[in-house]
């Protein structure tokens, strides 16, 4: 098609630069998350994420021991590095708190009563003092520190915070909940694809219908019902919640794919005298399999990224938190201005699915259009 | 027993169980009920295939109905309770509801996003579909705007909260404010505005969901429609606006009412950002702040949300029929 009339090289340029504009625009914002997540909490506050392969202007204090001050033609002088690091260079500094940042290096700064302060660019700094010094002097700079990417936010959420107990508790919500209603799925989906009977119609609508059913109407109800046969707040509990919630979904995907199924294998079956339950395992349930698998990503991506379910159907302590409720409910508060940690905790969360999605797309995508093209 | 163990034995139960009902259930109504010998084999196979579909159909209806069915009368019964769920207050909880002002704030702040974040979606994804349609590369490009799909409410949340943040040194936007002069401000607390701001969120992940479909569905369109229109002069705009779009017209209202429906869910966005604060309230959140407090008007604002979902539950039943005749 491009050189038939109606398309315009230029508007081919004007596509492909608003194209690239359009995916800069909706990567930004992980891209952020994810290079914050490796950043030092210091540095995530000195400059911008996008900034984070610079140099980093940040202000240090510096406690000089005053146990090493030697004394020196009547002067009683301290010498020492003030940077613990190579490669970094002071930019300014100062000898009291209120003016961290008055003298550049090289200068002398005059501390009042015979006392002064020189430091030098890479970090060497001379105090004199007239009389005998008793108290750590401080000595206050700002530097540039090369930029520092480390994976400290990941241990420290992994190790300290309980991150690893909510993960292993996402995958045990996620796993049974994915698995469980296929099979429940599959034989109902086949029953309407395949079978007649009277008010199969009626059935398939009701299961439209009930796709829009909102969960928010679910969760009092059947909290009730859980308390009152003794499942309470538990993981069996959200196993059979997100089992029947999923169930519509399932069923109406697997149906509208059994049905493109071709008639000629299924009848020739039955004229040999295979029954529905021998035709269903035997020839439906394999070639199913993409349809099977569509909707296996789509009930894990939704089980593991679920909030609602979680906080309403499982208990409300820190041993059973699945991760977006450790999130929403603990670190938000918790660590509010930690930013690195958040980062970390946030990328811990959307990793696996984001490793799901992108080796499954292929089924992800049959299975949305199996789903909504009409 | 750690529930790690407890997930591997339910599963196990779960799907052996599966198999076992299936597989026992079709033995008895075979040999057992109405087994195919004995005085009429032929009446039996017959009563046999009319039961069958029943077997294969029973745990599934049961556990939509027990999950699915039953909570939308019970919520309804159960809201017209009193808090502690002893008292008929008839529709007491409704009134006492819409009196109150955070709940009006809600229900007009949720009409304000089920305005907006389907119609910028659809249109954003829309536009997507058409200028990737025809780049050798548009696969990638289309792969990287369909990704937030796969990130929970809570990531995207946490994703966009550093997008805000009210610090020039974290938030990219107060950084881009910051570089034109203007000073920080939290736009999360803007007065009607972070509205608007939270609703960025859930367009940003929607949008690729739109245009997936919307890009299979413009690859449907017959070529003939759109080289008859080139020939006969028309340019590119009017080759998108008047042949392509209405030829997708149904699809388009598909996608529109799969993400309004999806509005009415997600509780999660509003919960991780404001807290609902700063008048933010959509009816989700509104219903979670009153669960576990007061059931009654918990399943009062459930039941409205049953209700404004109703049109589109309707309208998704009658197209299903259409379809199937």
């Amino acid at each position: 098609m491009d050189n038939i009339a109606g398309t315009k090289p230029a508007l081919v340029w004007v596509t492909r630069i608003s194209v690239i504009l359009l995916v800069l625009l909706w990567l930004l914002p992980t891209i952020g998350l994810l290079v914050s997540s490796f950043r030092d909490r210091d540095q995530i506050t000195a400059s911008g994420w996008w900034l984070a392969p610079f140099a980093v202007e940040q202000n240090f204090q510096f406690k000089a021991s005053a146990g090493n001050a030697v004394e020196e033609d009547g002067l009683f002088v301290l010498r020492g590095d003030i940077l613990p690091e190579d490669g970094a260079t002071i930019e300014r500094f100062g000898g009291t708190r209120s003016a961290p940042t008055a003298f550049a290096p090289g200068e002398t700064a005059d501390l009042r009563r015979d006392r002064f302060l020189t430091v030098q660019e890479n970090g060497d700094f001379v105090y004199t003092s007239a009389a005998e010094i008793t108290r750590d002097p401080n000595v206050y700079f700002s530097s540039e520190t090369p930029p520092d990417f480390s994976t400290d936010n990941y241990d420290t959420i992994l190790t300290s915070d309980n991150m690893d107990r909510a993960f292993i508790n996402t995958l045990t919500v996620t796993i049974p909940a994915t698995i469980i209603p296929i099979l429940i799925a599959a034989f109902a989906a086949y029953a309407l694809a395949w079978m007649d009977f009277k008010g199969r119609g009626l059935l398939i609508a009701g299961v439209v219908g009930l796709l829009v059913v909102p969960l928010q109407l679910a969760l009092v109800p059947l909290l009730q019902l859980h308390n009152a046969v003794g499942i309470g707040q538990s993981f069996l509990g959200i196993w059979l919640a997100h089992t029947g919630f999923g169930l519509p979904l399932a069923i109406y995907l697997l149906r509208n794919y059994m049905v493109g199924l071709p008639k000629d294998i299924i009848e020739s079956a039955k004229v040999d005298g295979a029954t529905d339950f021998q035709v269903f395992v035997k020839i439906v349930l394999p070639l199913s399999f993409p349809a099977l698998a569509s909707f296996a990503i789509f009930q894990f991506l939704w089980t593991w990224n679920d909030l609602l379910v979680a906080k309403v159907f499982l208990p409300s302590n820190s041993e059973s938190w699945v991760m977006t409720v450790k999130i929403a409910d603990d670190l938000l508060g918790s660590r509010g201005g930690d930013w690195g940690i958040l980062a970390a905790a946030a990328f811990v969360s959307i990793a696996v699915p984001l490793i799901v999605f992108f080796t499954m797309q292929r089924y992800l995508v049959r299975g949305l259009l199996a789903g909504s093209v009409k | 027993m750690s529930p790690m163990i407890q997930g591997l034995i339910t599963i196990v139960l779960g799907v052996g169980g599966c198999i076992a009902y299936f597989w026992a259930s079709n033995l008895l109504l075979d040999k057992v009920i109405f087994p195919a010998t004995g005085p009429n084999p032929g009446r039996n196979i017959n009563r046999a295939s009319m039961w069958r579909p029943w077997l294969f159909l029973f745990p599934a209806l049961f556990a939509m109905g027990l999950y699915l069915v039953y909570p939308v009368v019970g919520s309804f019964i159960r809201s017209l309770y009193n808090r502690a769920g002893n008292d008929f207050v008839g529709f007491g909880n409704y009134e006492t509801m819409f009196a109150d002002e955070g709940f009006r704030t809600a229900l007009l702040n949720n009409f304000l996003w089920v305005l907006v974040v389907p119609a910028a979606s659809t249109f954003l994804g829309l536009l997507v579909a058409q200028l990737t349609d025809r780049l050798s590369w548009g696969n990638i490009a289309k792969s990287l705007i369909f990704m937030p799909m796969a990130i929970s409410f809570v990531g995207a949340s946490l994703i966009w909260k550093f997008v805000y943040a009210n610090d020039s040194d974290i938030g990219i936007l107060n950084a881009i404010r910051d570089f034109v002069g203007l000073g920080p401000i939290d736009v999360l607390q803007l007065p009607f505005w972070n509205n608007f701001f939270l609703m960025v969120i859930l367009i940003w992940i929607q949008t690729g969901f739109a245009m997936v479909i919307l890009s299979a569905a413009l690859r449907g369109i017959p070529e003939e429609t759109v080289e008859a229109a080139i020939i006969d002069g028309a340019n590119p705009f009017q080759v998108f606006f008047r042949i392509k779009v209405p030829q997708i017209a149904s699809t388009i209202m598909v996608v529109w009412t799969t993400i309004t429906i999806l509005v009415l869910k997600v509780f999660d966005i509003v919960y991780t950002m404001t807290g609902g604060n700063f008048g933010t309230e959509i009816l989700p959140s509104y219903m979670m702040a009153y669960m576990f407090r007061d059931d009654g008007r918990a399943t009062a604002v459930a039941f409205v949300i049953m209700i404004i979902v109703l049109p589109v539950m309707i309208w998704n039943i009658r197209q299903a029929r259409a379809e199937m005749r």
